[in-house]
């Protein structure tokens, strides 16, 4: 536990500092550890553990816009889990859940009982479709095509800055609806 | 869309980068000051006799008080701005203030009473001071809470309440230049009244905007 979450740290210093690859890597990394906690977090509300990934996207949503808030000085891990439990915590209410997230949904996770898939999610998709159209194409290129954004700016005819502003800002975009629907 | 495109996403959007809380807190205070000098300037002024009440200890001790509300809020709502925080360990801060009244109004009761207690306790502006310290607030608090927006607090409704502490201090230490009530206990009644107003505001719509 200790060695992972010190690597999740060091990743994200790098990813602070720049390094788009070291930043890939953790979300990969902590993705398997959210879903699980969410799925734990769920089961304990009594309810049925597919909604497991919209929460999921949610936090790392949240991870992505709120990294500043980040201390690079401070382990990453404790500051991971406190934006999971909100979101968890957000989640069970918008479902008019009595709230009792136990705080240790996050932090008791064991690597080993995490499940590796990737799962699509339906609200983020449903989202995507209400953002503007230069949004939704960015993002539909970048992440549904996984194309660069480079390549990105030369389909669409964009800037390569138009592009990286459009993704931005569709992602904040989204975590607002997601948060307000 | 799936998780692992949802990440490519975040990945490509690594280079953004956002402003430190602290940066976008500061700016936004200092972008709607303005407005609340521009309350103070038109309805109160600074008192005529200012020159020689900056000898009266009793009025340096309330911008002592209103400082000392200010400063610490604003260092506490920068600390709950990060989503692991607690404010275990920072809410003595908080505090501050009110050692700093009590130690005044200690100190002025062994002194020989100037006016009756009554006559310092209601003192002559207690209405003014009312509608005035949550009037030149609520530009600042509305600044205060555009800038927490730009963080994660845990606890939105808190947010929102230091938030008030600190429109309301800064708020009642323009107040303070202009008010000829000094008695540290008109201080303790009055612009306490006036800061639990503003702070009460800004809890309820901190936990409307200050959810992230």
């Amino acid at each position: 536990m200790r060695g992972r979450e010190d690597e999740w740290t060091g990743l994200m210093r790098s990813a602070m500092a720049g390094d788009d690859a070291a930043y890939h890597r953790l979300l990969r990394a902590v993705t398997p550890v959210l879903r699980a906690a969410a799925r734990r977090g769920l089961a304990r509300a009594g309810q049925p553990p597919d909604q497991a990934e919209d929460i999921v996207q949610e936090i790392l949503l949240a991870v992505h816009l709120k990294r500043h808030t980040w201390d690079s000085e401070a382990p990453f891990a404790p500051w991971l889990f406190a934006i999971g439990r909100n979101k968890l915590i957000d989640a069970l209410r918008r479902r008019g859940r009595r709230v009792f997230v136990n705080i240790d949904d996050f932090a008791e996770t064991l690597p080993g009982e995490a499940p590796q898939e990737t799962a699509s999610a339906g609200e983020v998709a449903a989202q995507l479709g209400t953002l503007p159209q230069r949004q939704r194409d960015v993002l539909q290129s970048i992440a549904v095509e996984a194309a660069s954004i480079k390549d990105t700016a030369a389909k669409l005819s964009m800037s390569e800055g138009a592009v990286r502003v459009a993704l931005h800002r569709g992602l904040a975009a989204l975590t607002t609806k997601l948060r307000d629907h | 869309m799936d998780t692992d495109q949802l990440i490519r996403s975040l990945a490509a959007d690594n280079a953004h980068r956002a402003p430190r809380v602290g940066a976008v807190l500061t700016m936004a205070l200092l972008v709607v000051a303005p407005l609340s000098i521009l309350i103070f300037a038109t309805f109160l002024g600074v008192r005529a006799d200012v020159m020689s009440a900056m000898r009266n200890p009793f009025f340096d001790m309330k911008f002592a008080v209103t400082l000392s509300l200010a400063i610490p809020a604003i260092i506490v709502s920068l600390h709950l701005s990060r989503p692991e925080a607690l404010l275990r360990g920072w809410g003595w801060l908080l505090l501050l203030p009110v050692g700093l009244l009590a130690v005044a109004i200690g100190s002025e009761a062994m002194m020989a009473p100037a006016m009756p207690m009554t006559m310092r306790l209601v003192g002559k502006n207690s209405r003014v001071c009312l509608v005035a310290i949550p009037a030149m607030a609520l530009p600042l608090l509305a600044g205060a809470l555009f800038g927490l927006r730009h963080g994660a607090p845990s606890r939105p409704a808190l947010a929102g309440a230091l938030a008030g502490l600190v429109s309301a201090g800064l708020a009642a230490t323009l107040y303070a230049s202009h008010c000829t009530d000094d008695s540290p206990l008109f201080v303790a009644t009055w612009y306490t009244l006036a800061t639990a107003l503003v702070t009460a505001i800004g809890a309820a719509v901190g936990s409307k905007v200050l959810r992230y």
